[in-house]
């Protein structure tokens, strides 16, 4: 049962093509890797997903919701589809605590007590049970991005988008954000995630969609990683050391 | 020398018609306390009226700003009061004082807080609107405090620009510490003497509200006073 369905999506930025027809469908308890190159395409791709970009043809269907429909209510879409950002987008005069609870208790309007509950185990989840009363800036980058995703997933969503979530963190990091994704997906969220760390994607991932100048060009299991059958993922991987 | 100086320079006439400028320095309190919340909240309107999608509200937040920014408040102060008039309301001076105050003061407090609300980088509205908040309560829950700390000063400045703006009032004969000063003056024919200790009272009156908005900041910024760091 496909929870995630594009179908021929198009998109131009102005003059320029950015998404030439992409076609793909994520299955409920999924993990898909979205790779590719700098302006392939796969960051634009997600973005549409969470409708952060409108779309000028094509269909995209999340969790029940016709995502192209311009009279969609976007608020019940977002609160089944979470995304996690590049650059965190933490609230920064809030604590973590606050971050967190501040969407269930103003959009889901739960008790402050309820909503602490959920901040205390998305926190305890993401391993920064400590770091309640914090602010943002007094973590690392690598405990800002997974006060992050506690914060989205406070919201219980059905789906988990990642853009790009371990590009600002250096080797180490990265690894211990990438330890909590890892244990999300094991948990069974569907996620489609834009990566660029190719290990990690072999590892974790159900599915893989290699993009290449705006369009799917190779997709299917994580073993397309290691035996690629066109030229250009080929060459996409020979890239990665 | 000392002599002459002692007869030039002589408060006792002033100072005992101390009780007049109490009753001007709570006036001048007073409007600049009501006007800088009443101009907040239209400043803080029109702001978000001008970065609106929509043409309208942003054209008539713009038209607004700009026709109070380009003209003298003293000229604005007798188009509302004779505007007033003439449209057959019977308002005190007072009053009429407080509508022209926060309809000046709302201007600039507008473009300060519009100042504030572009410096909210866009990944910040991206995660509000991810996480379902309304664009209501995307403006209050995150964009609110963070726009006004960084503002924080420039909108201090310009309310204690308020509080000494509210002396032309004393041209539509409200009774506030310049009015006393003028009236004193007359009475006294010390005008130097006089205007000097009303010099002194702005001053300390506009230290006051610096001191005021000091503690008003530790109070609403508990990030800052926590961590000491610029957003």
């Amino acid at each position: 049962m496909p929870v995630v369905v594009l179908k021929d999506v198009k998109k131009s930025f102005g003059s320029l093509q950015v998404l030439r027809g992409v076609s793909f469908s994520v299955d409920k308890g999924d993990v898909v890797a979205l790779i590719g190159a700098s302006g392939s395409g796969k960051s634009t791709a997600l973005r549409c997903i969470d409708r952060l970009e409108t779309i000028d043809s094509g269909t995209i269907d999340v969790c029940g919701y016709s995502v192209s429909d311009p009279n969609l209510d976007l608020r019940r879409l977002r609160l089944d589809v979470g995304i996690v950002f590049q650059s965190y987008n933490l609230f920064p005069h809030l604590t973590v605590e606050e971050n967190i609870t501040l969407a269930p208790r103003s959009v889901k309007r739960m008790q402050k007590a309820e909503a602490s509950e959920i901040a205390r185990e998305v926190l305890a989840q993401v391993g920064l049970s400590d770091k309640a009363d914090n602010y943002p800036e007094q973590l690392s980058g690598g405990q800002q991005q997974r006060a992050a995703i506690a914060r989205s997933l406070a919201m219980q969503p059905k789906v988990m988008l990642f853009d790009e979530v371990t590009s600002a963190l250096d080797p180490k990091l990265t690894g211990e954000v990438l330890k909590v994704i890892e244990t999300l997906a094991a948990s069974g969220m569907t996620m489609i995630m834009v990566t660029h760390e190719m290990a990690f994607a072999r590892r974790v991932a159900d599915q893989v969609v290699y993009m290449h100048q705006g369009r799917v060009h190779e997709a299917g299991a994580a073993s397309i990683l290691t035996h690629p059958t066109t030229a250009e993922l080929s060459e996409f991987i020979s890239n990665d050391l | 020398m000392a002599r002459v100086l002692e007869m030039k320079l002589d408060f006792t006439a002033i100072l005992a018609r101390w009780q007049m400028l109490l009753d001007g320095m709570a006036l001048t309190i007073q409007l600049a306390v009501i006007t800088i919340l009443t101009g907040f909240l239209i400043g803080t309107a029109c702001a978000i009226a001008r970065r609106s999608k929509f043409r309208l509200p942003a054209t008539i937040a713009a038209v607004y700003v700009e026709l109070i920014r380009n003209t003298p408040f003293l000229v604005q102060i007798f188009v509302v009061y004779f505007g007033l008039s003439s449209l057959g309301f019977k308002f005190t001076a007072v009053t009429v004082a407080i509508i022209a105050l926060t309809i000046n003061v709302g201007a600039y407090t507008a473009e300060i807080m519009r100042a504030g609300f572009d410096s909210i980088h866009r990944g910040q509205w991206e995660a509000a609107e991810c996480l379902g908040l309304t664009r209501v309560q995307a403006y209050w829950h995150v964009a609110l405090l963070p726009a006004m700390e960084r503002i924080y000063p420039s909108l201090t400045s310009q309310f204690i620009l308020l509080m000494l703006a509210s002396s032309i009032t004393s041209q539509i004969s409200v009774e506030e510490l310049t009015a006393a000063a003028n009236f004193i003056q007359s009475e006294t024919y010390r005008p130097l003497e006089t205007y000097i200790v009303i010099a002194i009272i702005y001053l300390a009156l506009s230290l006051a509200l610096r001191l005021a908005f000091w503690l008003l900041g530790m109070l609403i910024f508990p990030r800052r006073r926590r961590l000491g760091t610029n957003l």
